[in-house]
């Protein structure tokens, strides 16, 4: 049997890793649950008036977006690094950069893609201007995917680790405060009518870098990981 | 030059050299720390607008300065770990990680203090001031790192993959007053054109600044050896130091 070639691994794992997750439908639903109970809380604490709540919708919105791609990034790599597949994935001769990036991506399809799907609902439920939907879905889409390699560098260089837990957090926040500010300004601007163009184009330049270097970030930390 | 190259490898060398700089460089520091003090503090015109507040320039601006070059060498040295896998660079690195958050909380406990009776207010989330409280949780994520792995030497790296990865927030938290509209005034030492800062208040500020520079040098070393002591602390020459009764 003849290696398949780098591409054709890159999306035979992708196809593995969300096969996993359809296998496990209840892991698909926790983060976008999570996103629901969040969003309640926010008219609990803040009180339920309705032009309150609109005006702190858009950070409400990429701050539940960004919890929830923290919590699940932890567990990217995690059950292959137990059970010793990705052990096995360093030691074969794919590009890792690839497989890493398959990784990522297997993991914003199903977290950041679809809570950017979802996130209209929940803007509908704080009031949100309907004239900001379209860029709220737009933000988070470009912006998750961000996140989610970013996530992807505190996931590698933490599981080797057995609290990597909080660890994660504290690693990751600084680095996701970038993202939060564009997205949610980007949110903010079409409320008030302003142009989101700038602010979805400086999204798109970090995820451009994000997936040109991270995916190196990753893979030198799992290297890290597994040797330690 | 080769064998400096190769002698940076050796801890006792290290340990000695640095000891040897030390007792120069550290009286010499703060010789230049007090002068700059003094000098700022009681010999120059108060300014014409803040009154004698603005006093606290010789502080704020040297430590926030200092912070940011602070983690280029922390990054440069892991990056040095990383590629060349130097031990020495590793304690380097180590070593830089606790001084540049203290001077990153100097920094921003001196803007708070100095902002309250010129802003009327202790913190404003402002672009400048958002991201060197960044500064300090990336400081401080290396710092946690660090101590979360058992095995150190894997330690030293995630810790070098961490601090390159955080540089990219460096350049950003330096141009942050440029390109934002914000409350915290552009810089007004410039390399380039004309300083918009009076040369009576300039010169004690470059002093402080100088003088930063060799205490975070002087602070780095000291931690180095320390670091150094505990690494080798099974070794001939470390014992040979303790018997001696620490002169080395």
């Amino acid at each position: 049997m003849t290696a398949p070639g780098p591409f054709a691994f890159c999306l035979r794992l992708l196809r593995r890793q969300l096969l996993l997750a359809v296998r496990r439908p209840i892991e698909i639903g926790n983060p976008l649950l999570f996103f629901a109970m969040v969003v309640a809380l926010f008219p609990l604490g803040l009180g339920p008036a309705p032009g309150q709540l609109a005006s702190f919708a858009p950070g409400i919105l990429w701050i539940i977006a960004l919890l929830s791609n923290l919590l699940t990034s932890d567990a990217v790599f995690r059950s292959d690094f137990d059970d010793g597949s990705l052990e096995q994935l360093l030691l074969s001769p794919q590009p890792l950069y690839l497989s890493v990036l398959a990784y990522i991506a297997a993991h914003w399809l199903i977290t950041g893609l679809l809570l950017a799907l979802v996130s209209p609902l929940f803007a509908l439920m704080l009031n949100l201007p309907s004239a900001a939907i379209g860029s709220l879905v737009a933000s988070l889409l470009l912006g998750t995917a961000v996140l989610s390699l970013l996530g992807g560098i505190g996931a590698a260089l933490t599981v080797g680790l057995k609290r990597g837990g909080m660890l994660i957090s504290l690693l990751i926040l600084p680095l996701y405060m970038p993202v939060l500010i564009f997205g949610s300004a980007a949110v903010k601007a079409a409320v008030t009518g302003a142009p989101v163009g700038p602010y979805l184009a400086l999204l798109g330049a970090m995820l451009s870098l994000a997936i040109a270097l991270a995916p190196m970030a990753i893979a030198a930390g799992l290297r890290i990981s597994i040797d330690a | 030059m080769w064998s400096f190259f190769h002698k940076l490898g050796s801890p006792p060398w290290l340990y000695g050299i640095s000891g040897s700089i030390l007792r120069w460089l550290l009286p010499l520091t703060l010789l230049a720390l007090t002068t700059g003090l003094v000098w700022g503090l009681l010999f120059t015109a108060p300014d014409f607008r803040q009154g004698n507040s603005y006093r606290i320039i010789y502080i704020h601006v040297p430590a926030a300065v200092v912070a940011l070059a602070g983690y280029y060498v922390m990054a440069l040295a892991g990056a040095v770990n990383l590629i060349w896998k130097m031990k020495m660079a590793d304690v380097a690195m180590k070593a830089a990680a606790p001084i540049g958050a203290a001077l990153t909380f100097i920094a921003l406990l001196t803007g708070a203090i100095w902002g309250k009776p010129t802003w009327g207010t202790w913190w404003v989330w402002d672009a400048r001031i958002t991201s060197m409280l960044i500064l300090l949780f990336l400081y401080l994520g290396v710092v946690a790192l660090y101590e979360a792995f058992d095995n150190k030497e894997a330690a030293g790296k995630a810790c070098a993959v961490l601090s390159l990865v955080g540089m990219v927030n460096i350049p950003i938290i330096y141009k942050s007053v440029d390109w934002w509209y914000s409350l915290h005034q552009p810089a007004s030492i410039k390399f380039t054109g004309e300083s918009t800062i009076d040369p009576s208040m300039l010169y004690p500020l470059l002093l402080m600044i100088t003088a930063f520079y060799a205490l975070f040098t002087c602070c780095l070393l000291m931690n180095m050896r320390a670091e150094l002591l505990q690494r080798e602390s099974r070794t001939n020459w470390v014992r040979k130091l303790a018997r001696d009764g620490g002169r080395d």
